[in-house]
Formats: C-alpha cells, sequence, structure tokens
C-alpha cells in the first residue's frame, strides 16, 4: 500500500478533472466552515499529503459505515481521498485475514509509531471481552494496544462514537463506545448510522490540512454537529404552519408535510443531513418521507421510540393514571366519609344555649 | 460515559417526572372533587318552588361574563385575566406538539394554528400576566390579600409560556433540547401544583358557579 501513487495520477486514471477535483475542495472548504480563501491550501494540502498511516479498526458494528463510505458511488472523490491516505490495515478492505492481517496492522504501528491516525467503527464489548475477537485478540485488548501508538483517534459511527445500537437497552455485551476507554488521545467522533461518507471525508481532509477541527461537547465537529435537522429543514414551513402528517399514507404524507406527529427525532438531532444530504446530495430520510430516527445523537436507540412524537410522553403514565385514578376517588371518598363524620360529631357535641343559661354563666 | 445530558433530561420529563406529574394531577382532582361531592348538602324537605338545577347551568356560562361595572373598577384584571386564559388555551390546544400529546393520551386531535398565531397569542399572554401581577403588587387592597401560594400560581402558570416560546425559538440562542426538557418540566411542575393549590379553580369553577346559581333560582324557604 505504500507504493500507492499521490492523489493527483490517482484522480487523473480515474477520469475526475482538475476543476472537479477543486470543486471537490471548495466545497469540503465550506462544509467545514472554513473560510473560502482557504479552498487552495485544501487543494494543496490534499495533492502534498503526507499520506499518513491510517488504521481502521472494526468492532461491534454492520459494516454500514465502511459500506456508507466506499459505496456511496463509484467513483468518488471520497474514494479517491481515501486511496490517497495509506489504509494500513482495515479487516473488510483488506485481502489478508487473521493473523497475516495482524502482522500488517503491526507492522503499521511499528513504522508509524506515535503518528498514525486511527479510526474505529463498533462499540467495543466491556463485560466480557471474548464477545468480540479478532485472531483471537479482543477489541478491548486491540483497541487500547493500537491507540497507545495513534496521533488521533476518528470515531466513526455511532457505535464507536457513542456505543449505539450493541449499547442499546440491555446492553447485553456491556458495549461502550471509544471515548469511554480511551481518555489520554484527542478523539474526534463522527456519529451517524451511518456517518454521511462527505462528513467523514471532510473530517479526515481537516485532520490532514489544518489539525484536529474544533469540537462540541460530545466530540462531534461543529462544522457538522453544530445545527439541528429541524433548523435545517425544508420541511420546516409546514412545522411553522401547523400542517403535519398524522400517518405514512395521508393527504399531509403524499403532500409533504412535517413529520414531526410520525416521531421526527430533527429538532433534538445535530447533523447537516438536511443541507448536504445524502448520495452525492440527492435526498435524506425525511426527504424521502421519513421522521429522523436521531441517528447522531447518544442513546437514540432507547430515547422513546421512533414514531412517538418528542412531545408525547414515553413512560408507563396509562397504568399510572388508572392507579392514580382509583387512588384518588378512594382517598376523595374517605376524606369525604372523613369530614362528613367530623361534622355530624361536632353537631352531636354541639350545646343548645338559652338566654337563661347565658344569664347564669354571667 | 459519553452522553447528552440535555436529552437525558428531556427523557427524564417525557418519562418519570410526566409519570409522576400526571399521577399527582389525577389523584389529586379527583380526591378534590370527590371529597366535596361525598360532603354533600342536607336533603330538602321543602319542595321548591323556581328553578334551581336551569339557573344553576345558566350561572356556570353567565358568570364567565364580570358583572357591570367591572370594566371601571378594575379594567386591567377584566381584559388581562381574558387575554391570559385565551392565550394560554390557544397555545396549550393548537400548538401541533401538543396535539400530538393530547393526542397520545386521550386519542383525539383536531387541526393545529399557525405558529404566527399561538406566538402571538403567547406573547400577549405573557404580557397580560405581567400587567396582572403589577396591578396586583401595586394595589394595596390585593396587595394585602395575596398569599405565597398566590404569587407562586402566577408564576408556575406563566413559566410554561415563557419556556414553551424560548424552546420553540431558541430564543439568546439556547440549546433547543435543554429548553424543550425545561419546557416539560415547568408543565409537569404546573401538573403537579394544580390540585392543591388556587389553579384548580379550572375544575370547581364549574361546581361552585352551579351552586351559587342553583341558590339563586330557587324561591322558597328551605328545610
Amino acid at each position: 500500500m505504500a507504493q500507492k501513487p499521490m492523489l493527483p495520477e490517482l484522480l487523473k486514471a480515474h477520469g475526475v478533472s482538475r476543476r472537479g477535483f477543486l470543486k471537490y475542495c471548495a466545497s469540503l472548504t465550506s462544509l467545514m466552515a472554513l473560510p473560502p480563501m482557504l479552498a487552495p491550501k485544501v487543494a494543496h494540502a490534499l495533492e502534498n499529503a503526507p499520506r499518513p498511516s491510517v488504521i481502521w479498526l472494526s468492532f461491534q458494528e454492520c459494516t454500514g459505515c465502511t459500506e456508507a463510505i466506499t459505496r456511496s458511488s463509484a467513483p468518488t472523490i471520497e474514494d479517491l481521498i481515501f486511496n490517497a491516505i495509506s489504509l494500513d490495515y482495515h479487516h473488510t478492505l483488506q485481502a489478508a485475514s487473521g493473523h497475516a492481517a495482524e502482522a500488517a496492522r503491526e507492522a503499521a504501528m511499528k513504522d508509524h509509531w506515535g503518528e498514525y491516525l486511527l479510526i474505529v467503527d463498533g462499540s467495543i464489548p466491556v463485560d466480557n471481552p471474548e464477545y468480540s475477537c479478532i485472531a483471537g485478540i479482543s477489541n478491548l485488548d486491540m483497541l487500547k494496544e493500537t491507540a497507545e501508538g495513534a496521533a488521533a483517534i476518528v470515531a466513526v459511527g455511532t457505535c464507536a462514537a457513542f456505543g449505539g445500537i450493541p449499547h442499546a437497552f440491555p446492553n447485553p455485551t456491556g458495549a461502550q463506545a471509544v471515548g469511554d476507554i480511551i481518555t489520554d488521545k484527542p478523539i474526534i467522533n463522527v456519529p451517524g448510522c451511518p456517518p454521511i461518507p462527505i462528513v467523514m471525508t471532510s473530517v479526515l481532509a481537516h485532520f490532514l490540512t489544518f489539525g484536529l477541527p474544533e469540537l462540541d461537547d460530545l466530540g462531534r465537529p461543529k462544522a457538522f454537529f453544530g445545527e439541528t435537522i429541524h433548523d435545517r429543514c425544508y420541511r420546516r414551513p409546514f412545522y411553522d404552519k401547523g400542517l403535519f402528517a398524522e400517518a405514512f399514507d395521508d393527504e399531509g404524507a403524499r403532500e409533504g408535510w412535517c413529520l414531526y406527529k410520525l416521531g421526527c427525532k430533527g429538532p433534538t438531532t445535530r447533523s447537516v443531513c438536511a443541507t448536504v444530504k445524502w448520495n452525492d446530495g440527492t435526498s435524506f430520510p425525511i426527504q424521502s418521507g421519513h421522521p429522523c430516527l436521531g441517528c447522531t445523537e447518544p442513546d437514540f436507540w432507547d430515547n422513546g421510540g421512533f414514531y412517538k412524537p418528542l412531545s408525547a410522553p414515553a413512560g408507563n403514565y396509562r397504568q399510572l393514571g388508572l392507579a392514580a385514578a382509583a387512588g384518588g376517588v378512594a382517598l376523595g371518598v374517605a376524606g369525604g366519609a372523613l369530614s362528613k363524620a367530623t361534622k355530624s360529631r361536632a353537631a352531636k357535641a354541639h350545646e343548645t344555649v338559652d338566654a337563661h343559661d347565658l344569664e347564669k354563666k354571667s | 460515559m459519553t452522553n447528552n445530558q440535555y436529552f437525558d433530561l428531556l427523557m427524564w420529563a417525557r418519562t418519570t417526572g410526566f409519570d409522576i406529574a400526571l399521577t399527582i394531577m389525577v389523584g389529586g382532582i379527583l380526591l378534590r372533587v370527590i371529597e366535596i361531592v361525598v360532603l354533600g348538602r342536607k336533603k330538602d324537605f321543602a319542595k321548591a318552588k323556581g328553578s334551581p338545577v336551569t339557573q344553576g347551568i345558566k350561572t356556570i356560562f353567565s358568570r364567565s361574563v364580570p358583572r357591570k361595572g367591572t370594566m371601571k373598577e378594575a379594567p386591567v384584571t377584566y381584559i388581562g385575566g381574558y387575554i391570559f386564559h385565551i392565550g394560554f388555551f390557544v397555545a396549550f390546544l393548537f400548538l401541533g406538539a401538543h396535539i400530538a400529546l393530547i393526542k397520545d393520551l386521550i386519542g383525539l386531535s383536531w387541526p393545529d394554528f399557525n405558529k404566527a398565531v399561538i406566538e402571538t397569542a403567547v406573547a400577549l399572554a405573557i404580557v397580560a400576566a405581567a400587567a396582572l401581577a403589577y396591578t396586583r403588587f401595586t394595589d394595596p387592597v390585593r396587595r394585602r390579600l395575596t398569599g405565597w401560594s398566590d404569587w407562586f400560581v402566577l408564576i408556575v402558570s406563566v413559566l410554561p409560556l415563557i419556556t414553551g416560546y424560548i424552546a420553540v425559538n431558541k430564543v439568546f440562542g439556547v440549546d433547543g433540547t435543554l429548553w424543550m426538557a425545561i419546557h416539560i418540566l415547568s408543565a409537569e411542575l404546573l401538573m403537579v401544583s394544580f390540585p392543591f393549590t388556587k389553579l384548580m379553580h379550572a375544575v370547581t369553577f364549574a361546581m361552585a358557579r352551579y351552586y351559587n346559581g342553583s341558590i339563586q333560582g330557587r324561591k322558597g324557604a328551605e328545610s
């Protein structure tokens, strides 16, 4: 892999024009919320990138993140950027497997100790590390070992960033995020199930050109996770007008009205889905008529149901409400009876007084 | 553990918080209403003339219009009271998110209002509440009549309006998720205090008006 040609030759070989490449760099620059004047710098940096060694570890995951980045549409410039880095280890993409693959990882680690970029997709089972092993090495051990010599870690996908679906209740494997285990390295979380391909490559491009991007409280690059989907959604005007789809096949759904009442998590989900979109800007879930699941947020699997509106209660209020009604009636009857009893006792105990009695007393 | 604390707070408000609030509110309202009904009245052996029942029902509605002269005596209470109540119920009953909540609770739903209408209603209701609080504070008589629980009720009933407005519009650039959680929690505070404060008037007003009206409608001596 070390003998791979540099990016300009690769682009040429794949029939991507220089104009196309510069356009891509300009869109990357704007996507990363950098000033437009930095676009040439991005292009220059990518062309002359020192081709850092990248080790990609896949743990408890579905390979969706890798699928998204490699199969978005071929050949994409994202794909080529990936070729421009020296991807020295990737379970799914490399030909070698088992011990031979591990030898490649160890060699890459040794050669680039302290400099390589570690990309992780998938969560790590901690309750019993043997739930997920590669060549007899547990995910936990492999992560700790590989992270030690990494310059930085990119946790790709919600599983690596926040635990994702394996971490969902009841979390049978004790799945944890990369950030829960590794605390002494810079970690960039790129959540999403999967993340948008261009977001993944933009983060890598940012790392190659300007180093670590600015991150939010959850370790996500602010450029891509700064605003909610709701605030950028093209269906927002329908929300403001009070026009909602109430079912997947009603008039509102056909008219493309807001999906809030069908459980859309757009208002609480930070991502650029609504602006960058998927498959080369073709569409995104809401545009396809499905509410946002909130996949870039921690615990999105357990946040009260995908089809429950955000404003609807998600607990056991029905049973509790019935118990409360019964309890309220019972207590009300008891309270009323008690007051009645007190009243009649008072009436019985009431002494009648006439004028003579009063005179006697005084 | 990497977690979105704001979303966790929102989930608590939507689950445990709501469960507690609803239990206390439903149980509390029933407790108080049943207690009043069970207390009952003494049996009236004298046959009434007139029509106490009809008059009672009529009074439930007729007392929604203040008596003559109120406009002159207390214009802020008159107008502010109306604006606050109408604004509160427009926002509560016609915002899409609230209709979704009501549909989840009882299965009923109706068309939503435009956000502009709701926000105007909310803004007017907040201004009206501020005006009501101001006259209550400046008028020496009303000030003396106002206890801490009245101030509490006033604040608790305006809070959901203010927090809702902030959450929807992200005023001051606040975090939408956090303020959605705060808004739901403020509504839950209203629910919890409902049965044990003067907020209970929203239920007992009908009983009280009926009782008064039926006395007015009754002609003749009571045994």
